[in-house]
């Protein structure tokens, strides 16, 4: 247990349990809006500009960042340009993404560059100023769901309604995606680039079956959410295991009790 | 071209308005206006601009010509969105959505003028007012899914009532709801329109519901739309009563 006491493992928890709150906040408006897949999109966008980070030798996670924030735009410009196929930008970057990332990734094979952990998370990777990455975006997504919580509230629930309120859908929407960027870029490298949606939705799907209002569902997400990264982080710890993997089995453990709890229960 | 007729207090004038979407022309030259008090049915099959024309007028589409205003004011600098009450096609809504019944009455608050502003003691008591006027009060806690069709109508008309609004939009309010819902429903909105300073503009398919109401004649007609109106002059005069009284009085008969 004295993994516990190791200032990796403790910052590698800090910067967990941040993105375990800001993950779901973003997470709700995705899989309401039923936008599941961009997660996965703008993580594999990430990772190419992380790989490219690298080879320039430039702060990494600053390369991913912008890179998913440009993925995200060039999203929001595809899915005008192919109205009513949406998925199909989404396609079309994440596979732009990993191909981009993965040439990255053979040029900078003299570099010392731990793909693994980019792809599956790591305990062991995350050092001060990351952290610091992690506690901006995090404050960053606080303040921008609690100021536009009613806005964000009508757009999710009736994007139409919302517009006839004479709300600035576009821009939220804009700014919704450009969030979600910065939240899965900096959560890369506890959880890793294949993982990273799972905690944008899974805490929600958990929640949805549970929650009795909008705003306890939101609750419980955070709730869910923290629940998966703690367990998910500490048994990676102790059994040497890779954290975005522990994460998100501790995520589907807690899905799959809630749903056999309902049927039993008949909630 | 068409002369464009005079409209005394307008609260909708559509002027030489053209709209093509990928290519197809599906408006072309369109005028009409629409005046303070009027009901409003537009009609027309699928695929014939309806829903076009309605995204038109509230902003949510652009004319590639022509010009839009509302209240006299042309849509761009269009500001008093709270003046317009909207009620959806029951098809967009989610069934799985994790709203309550009171959450979705109150989202009718959030309009560009409220944003950034706190929620007051008053506006608040309009989401209770609202919510007792259409006698859903009971259902508050409810998630909006697990309604009828009925009372998942009742709530969005709730939501569009809530700011008092002076033109209410409703697109298609009764598809998937049973003939005798619907008709409830339409008294109810008939009743609204005799009663208060409303103007309505209704999407229905429901031609003989329009019929009944307005007339056998549309008052303006093109190859795949037609719009049927009755004037405020048709009425007995606004009584100008409170309208959540009267709402209350008259959902208590049993819609």
């Amino acid at each position: 247990m004295e993994i516990f006491t190791y200032d990796f493992f403790i910052r590698a928890m800090i910067g967990g349990v941040l993105i375990g709150f800001m993950a779901p906040l973003i997470g709700i408006f995705v899989v309401l809006r039923r936008l599941s897949p961009i997660g996965d999109t703008l993580a594999h966008i990430s990772i190419a500009g992380v790989a490219l980070g690298f080879l320039i030798q430039v702060y990494p996670l600053a390369v991913g960042i912008v890179m998913a924030v440009l993925g995200a735009l060039a999203i929001e410009y595809l899915r005008k340009t192919y109205k009513g196929y949406a998925e199909l930008s989404i396609a079309i970057l994440m596979s732009g993404g990993v191909a981009f990332a993965s040439i990255l990734f053979t040029l900078g094979k003299g570099f010392n560059m731990n793909v693994s952990s980019y792809l599956f998370g790591s305990i062991l990777s995350l050092n001060a100023i990351d952290l610091w990455m992690v506690l901006s975006v995090t404050i960053v997504v606080y303040i921008f769901v609690r100021i536009f919580k009613r806005e964000l509230f009508l757009l999710t629930f009736d994007e139409d309604a919302a517009g006839v309120s004479g709300l600035p859908t576009k821009w939220l929407n804009v700014a919704i995606t450009i969030l979600t960027a910065l939240v899965v870029s900096v959560a890369i490298k506890i959880v890793g680039a294949l993982l990273i949606s799972a905690l944008l939705t899974i805490p929600i799907a958990c929640s949805m079956v549970l929650g009795r209002s909008y705003k306890q569902t939101i609750a419980l997400s955070v709730l869910f959410s923290e629940i998966g990264v703690v367990v998910g982080l500490s048994l990676a710890g102790i059994y040497n295991l890779a954290p975005g993997g522990m994460v998100v089995l501790t995520l589907i453990a807690c899905l799959i009790l809630i749903l056999i709890g309902r049927k039993i229960l008949r909630y | 071209m068409e002369v464009i007729q005079t409209c005394h207090d307008p609260i909708i004038n559509i002027d030489h308005v053209s709209f093509a979407y990928q290519n197809k022309q599906v408006l072309t030259d369109f005028n009409f206006c629409v005046q303070q008090r009027d009901f409003v049915g537009l009609v027309g099959s699928n695929g014939a601009g309806k829903t076009t024309l309605l995204k038109m007028i509230v902003g949510l589409h652009k004319p590639t010509q022509g010009q839009i205003r509302l209240f006299g004011q042309p849509l761009e600098q269009f500001k008093d969105w709270h003046r317009i009450g909207y009620v959806p096609q029951k098809s967009s809504l989610n069934p799985l959505f994790p709203a309550t019944v009171y959450e979705v009455v109150k989202s009718g608050l959030y309009v560009r003028k409220t944003m950034f502003t706190r929620m007051t003691k008053e506006m608040l008591q309009k989401v209770e007012d609202a919510m007792q006027a259409l006698g859903i009060e009971n259902l508050r806690d409810s998630l909006i899914g697990r309604l009828s069709g009925g009372q998942q109508q009742r709530v969005f008309l709730a939501r569009a009532l809530v700011n008092n609004p002076d033109l209410l939009i409703l697109d298609e309010p009764t598809i998937g709801i049973d003939q005798k819902t619907q008709e409830s429903f339409f008294q109810l909105i008939f009743h609204m329109h005799q009663h208060h300073n409303i103007t309505f503009l209704l999407v229905s398919h429901d031609l003989q519901m329009v019929h009944n109401y307005m007339g056998q004649e549309p008052k303006k007609q093109t190859d795949r739309l037609q719009l049927y109106v009755r004037h405020s002059h048709d009425l007995q005069d606004c009584r100008e009563t409170d309208l959540t009284h009267t709402l209350r009085h008259f959902t208590n008969g049993g819609l």
